[in-house]
């Protein structure tokens, strides 16, 4: 099912398909080691739709809920 | 011999450069605390070495002005050797970097930092698989306990001596073959180069859209602009995606493909700090235990202060009459006198109780890696003032001293939210004006009423950021924000970084303090503060404070905290309660809070938000402090 990130709950694991953003948002999720092909598990998303926490390659990354639509993923 | 360190955020560059330099760079557990170069110079094997401690930076395609600061000064300074710093934990995503810097045909070593964390998470690293994929040494170290350090240098010097570069690993054939053709047109077309780089650096830059080469040559040389542009298209048309995106997964992929090759896991070891964030990201028990944490935290250091402070002040105030005995307290020596020693007693009474706990603990907090877990927490409510999470960093670190946290708001990518949050951390109560809020309000009214300060701050900043970002609408990017493993404080790095905090107390405010005491009792011994304080009459009319406190607030601009020992000096006497009611004490300390930031902060404002923005900060404080305390004086 392809959706987009901000969208999945805590502790579900996904692929990345596409960084639908700008230039500029796409070379900043790059820098952090998250590219269409990555494997993303969500583990925490703050309330009142503040941003989530995800794992990318053995590392800690928070994305606001903007940056989050931005991702869109496949999940499993 | 110039080296630089060069490597993605929080890989240990700045511990590093602290174990040759002694503590000099401020190091802490968040992305993009170094926002400047610092430098250093130290002999090795009898030569002298220049090193530099460059910003953090996640690829050589940078955004913030930190990571342009860095790139910059790796392509215009004549390094002679990069040492490539890398969080061995962060292997696969750190070999991004790796890559591009190779490209730059640098002498250069790989330093595999935390290498003894990377273990603990389960990733072992062949080394000389490594360095033979590179073709440069690679050199394992744990820099927070100096281990390899020594390993690293010696083969840095080395490398520099022989200028031996590494290898440069090629993408796919298809895009290699574009990438070739591109860097010959360069070559032929002898582009005018601001920097001395390799072609085939610069054809991936242009190849990756990089607007900052883009517009620095292109306007010059419209025949080679045609040819990027066709190859751009090229590569969208054969791959189905823009051509930065080719770029960066051809890295990516050669990066995943050495990481598998030269890695194997093995069985992680979990730590009970891993489990941390369970509860301290929790998104309930996170605030409750944010609130809990801040309000420990600042309950411990007005304790700790008052313990130390009153037994120190009633130790200085029984020095003064002493003199009084020896010389005539008529004379103008003895003005003098007393006030350099109410100027020195205001340093250490005063001052030092307060500043050194709360620094300790600012830094206990910083190197466990917390301020990142906060900007996560709140980046909802920032989002309601039109910021985004990132920014609660300069504004925690606003707290100890605002300098730093303007200089910190670089870690902001747009030019708006830098001076969104400038303008509030300059409003948030630094040290020194904590030392006014415990000293005056907490010491001479209650605890509870300078808590109270605390949160009516914090809804003046919020109501203020919401006024701000109405101006100027524009909507924030959203925040991307690595949250890094928690790290267990070194007692050693948290002392020595309080003390490098300190020093700027102690060297520059400490004798401004004194100065000014010395000042003060002249021109009150000449009778001269009477001008100054029937200039500031009509304020302090307003405000209903004693005619004294006008010449009090001119030093408040010098420094925060002068204004209240100044106080003390004006009314003639540390017991502040018997010449002022707790009403006119609440409002002095409002209005000192909000007014007009101190010099060093106009200075760093100055120069990171301009001229305009500046005087616009110091009237919008003004109005806000004289507003505030005329409303404290008729309500409280």
């Amino acid at each position: 099912m392809i959706t987009t990130l901000d969208l999945i709950k805590e502790g579900k694991k996904v692929k990345v398909i596409d960084i639908s953003g700008g230039w500029g948002i796409r070379q900043r999720l790059g820098g952090l080691g998250i590219h269409p092909g990555d494997k993303i598990i969500v583990k925490k998303s703050a309330i009142m739709r503040g941003p989530i926490l995800i794992s990318v390659h053995g590392n800690q990354v928070a994305l606001g809920r903007g940056v989050a639509r931005k991702v869109v993923v496949e999940a499993e | 011999m110039r080296i630089a360190l060069m490597g993605q955020p929080n890989s240990g560059k700045s511990t590093i450069f602290n174990d040759v330099a002694g503590y000099k760079a401020i190091t802490s557990n968040f992305p993009g605390k170094t926002v400047k170069y610092t430098l250093t110079k130290f002999n090795l094997l009898g030569q002298s070495i220049e090193l530099v401690d460059l910003p953090g930076t996640y690829s050589l395609t940078s955004f913030d002005l930190a990571e342009l600061e860095a790139r910059k000064y790796l392509l215009k300074c004549n390094v002679d050797v990069v040492i490539n710093v890398i969080d061995a934990s962060l292997l696969s995503r750190s070999l991004e970097l790796t890559l591009q810097l190779l490209e730059l045909k640098l002498p250069m070593v790989i330093c595999l930092n935390m290498i003894d964390e990377a273990e603990r998470k389960g990733i072992k690293i062949d080394i000389e698989k490594l360095s033979k994929v590179f073709g440069v040494p690679v050199v394992p170290t744990i820099a927070l306990k100096g281990k390899g350090v020594k390993e690293l240098f010696s083969q840095a010097y080395k490398i520099g001596e022989k200028k031996k570069i590494g290898k440069t690993l090629n993408f796919s054939k298809d895009v290699e073959k574009v990438i070739g053709k591109l860097s010959t047109h360069i070559k032929k077309k002898q582009v005018d180069q601001e920097f001395n780089v390799p072609e085939r650096f610069l054809a991936l830059k242009y190849l990756e859209n990089d607007s900052y080469f883009m517009e620095n040559y292109e306007k010059k040389n419209g025949d080679l602009l045609k040819k990027i542009i066709y190859f751009q298209d090229l590569l969208r048309e054969t791959h189905d995606r823009p051509s930065d995106v080719v770029i960066s997964s051809e890295r990516h992929h050669l990066s995943m493909n050495i990481y598998e090759s030269v890695v194997l896991l093995i069985r992680p070891h979990t730590n009970l700090i891993d489990y941390l964030d369970n509860i301290l990201m929790h998104p309930l028990l996170g605030y409750v235990f944010l609130g809990l944490i801040l309000y420990l935290f600042f309950n411990l250091v007005f304790t700790a202060g008052k313990m130390v402070e009153e037994p120190l002040l009633d130790y200085f105030y029984k020095i003064i009459p002493l003199i009084g005995r020896i010389i005539s307290s008529e004379t103008l020596l003895f003005s003098i006198i007393s006030g350099i020693i109410q100027g020195l007693a205001g340093g250490i009474a005063i001052v030092l109780p307060y500043l050194f706990p709360f620094l300790f603990g600012l830094a206990i907090l910083e190197d466990l890696g917390y301020l990142p877990r906060i900007a996560f927490l709140l980046d909802a409510f920032l989002h309601k003032i039109g910021l985004h999470g990132k920014a609660i960093i300069p504004f925690i670190l606003g707290y100890g001293c605002t300098v730093p946290a303007i200089m910190a708001t670089r870690i902001l990518e747009s030019e708006r939210d830098r001076f969104i949050t400038s303008v509030l951390a300059s409003m948030i109560p630094c040290a020194a004006r904590m030392i006014i809020i415990f000293g005056l309000v907490a010491f001479y009214i209650n605890p509870q009423a300078a808590f109270a300060i605390y949160i009516l701050n914090i809804i003046v900043v919020t109501l203020s950021g919401k006024i701000l970002s109405r101006l100027l609408p524009e909507v924030s990017p959203g925040m991307i924000l690595e949250i890094p493993a928690y790290h267990i404080p070194s007692i050693k790095v948290v002392l020595a970084k309080t003390w490098l905090r300190m020093k700027e107390f102690i060297f520059v405010a400490w004798p401004l303090l004194i100065v000014g005491s010395a000042i003060l009792s002249l021109l009150q011994y000449f009778k001269a503060d009477m001008f100054i304080n029937n200039f500031f009459s009509p304020l302090t009319t307003l405000l209903g404070l004693p005619l004294v406190v006008g010449t009090t607030l001119i030093f408040g601009i010098l420094r925060k905290e002068l204004s209240m020992l100044m106080l003390i000096q004006a009314i003639g006497t540390a017991n502040v309660i018997s010449v002022m009611s707790k009403t006119q004490i609440m409002t002095f300390t409002i209005f000192i809070i909000f007014y007009i930031p101190c010099v060093a902060t106009l200075a760093v404002l100055w120069r990171e938000i301009g001229s305009k923005r500046t005087l616009f900060t110091i009237a919008f404080t003004s109005i806000l402090a004289i507003v505030l305390a005329t409303i404290t004086r008729f309500i409280y």
